[in-house]
């Protein structure tokens, strides 16, 4: 029997706001506009629920500060 | 283990500028070493200086900060003396190229088993901007305020000639690539040489017009490509992506340890 593969579902976007340096990568190559930079200068998740959940943004992250939490 | 398990929290966040490409290539790497289930007592790198030479101080294996240049030698010691350990090597373009070419060309030619990766950002970012052997033709530097007129190596073709038995290249664009690619590097027995095409925005970028990280990256997207891929006939000017040589070859520390078997037979 093949098993039935669920897509992993987000719970949430972990952003470490003392380590993201608002380069806009996550934000540039998110397919699917999921983020923003704030007044900040930090990445957060704007859309949470159009995200989901490739995890590119995690992987192109060259500071380490995002990481999607998945269900 | 969680990838976090393998850095050094406590100098986070690290030092290099917003958008550096090589906090990409630490990204990735970490998830290559997580994806092969390493321990960190089975793992040493080895870096010379620059900026890319400052990813081994944030990595929790056992590392070695040591010369411009000689990255390489120094890992071949410590190869020679545990080669039961894994040895990686990440180095600058002009790390790996322009001061530690010589080294660069015999690690290949000896097939000593470590993993070198060459972080490209086309420039010596460490030291303001000066051009480097990977440069290229018509590149602004601090040291070609009027452009370069210098060709570029090949670092896959380099590589190859020089006898190294994976070479392989990708960008920090590709990050699914990349992963695949260090994965396979680590695991080959022999010199395996990653090519990675990195951004550095502030130099690089930053003289040479391309904006920064973000449109740096697109570049990446947009002019590279599979190897072997009908693209690449189409228009020649684009810059493959992939494995380039994947092969068997004796590999030095054990043909060494039949030379200390000869010696201890005395003939
Ligand atoms: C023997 C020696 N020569 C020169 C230097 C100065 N120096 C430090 S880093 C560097 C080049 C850095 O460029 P690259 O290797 O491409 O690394 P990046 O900073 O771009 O990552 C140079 C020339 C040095 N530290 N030691
Ligand atoms: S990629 Fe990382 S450092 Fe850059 S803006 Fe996004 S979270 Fe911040
Ligand atoms: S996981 Fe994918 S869709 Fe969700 S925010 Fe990150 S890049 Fe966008
Ligand atoms: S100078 Fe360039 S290579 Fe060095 S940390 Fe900054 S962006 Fe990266
Ligand atoms: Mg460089």
């Amino acid at each position: 029997m093949a098993e039935v593969q669920t897509k992993p579902k987000l719970k949430e976007h972990r952003i470490n706001r003392a380590w993201c340096k608002g380069c806009g990568i996550c934000v540039a190559f998110c397919p699917k506009q999921v983020l923003e930079l704030d007044d900040q200068d930090k990445a957060v998740a704007v859309r949470p629920e159009d995200c989901i959940a490739c995890k590119l943004c995690e992987l192109r992250c060259p500071d380490l500060a995002i990481e999607i939490i998945t269900e | 283990m969680a990838i976090k398990d393998y850095i050094r929290e406590r100098f986070f966040p690290h030092m290099w500028c917003p958008g550096c490409g090589h906090g990409i290539v630490l990204n990735s790497l970490l998830r290559a070493v997580e994806e092969l289930g390493m321990s960190k007592n089975e793992i040493v790198m080895v870096s010379g200086i620059g900026c890319s030479s400052r990813i081994s101080g944030y990595l929790d294996f056992h590392t070695l900060h040591t010369i411009h240049g000689r990255a390489l030698a120094f890992a071949t010691g410590v190869k020679l003396s545990r080669p039961e350990l894994n040895l990686i090597v990440p180095m600058g373009d002009g790390d790996a190229l322009a001061i530690g070419g010589n080294h660069f060309i015999h690690a290949a030619r000896r097939n000593i088993d470590l993993t070198a990766i060459v972080m490209n950002n086309r420039i010596y970012g460490m030291t303001g901007g000066q051009f480097s052997p990977l440069s290229g033709c018509g590149v602004m530097a601090t040291t070609a305020p009027f452009a370069t007129v210098d060709q570029s190596f090949d670092v896959a073709e380099l590589a190859k000639a020089a006898g190294a038995t994976f070479v392989a290249r990708s960008t920090t664009y590709h990050v699914q690539q990349l992963t695949k690619l260090l994965r396979e590097a680590i695991l080959h027995e022999g010199f395996s040489v990653v090519e990675v095409l990195t951004q550095c925005p502030t130099y690089f970028g930053r003289r040479n017009k391309q904006g920064g990280a973000v449109e740096m990256m697109k570049w990446f997207k947009d002019n590279t490509t599979p190897v072997g891929s009908k693209a690449k006939q189409e228009n020649p000017a684009l810059i493959e992506r992939g494995i380039f040589v994947q092969k068997e070859m004796p590999e030095y520390c054990k043909a060494y340890d039949q030379v200390i078997e000869r010696a201890q037979k005395g003939k």
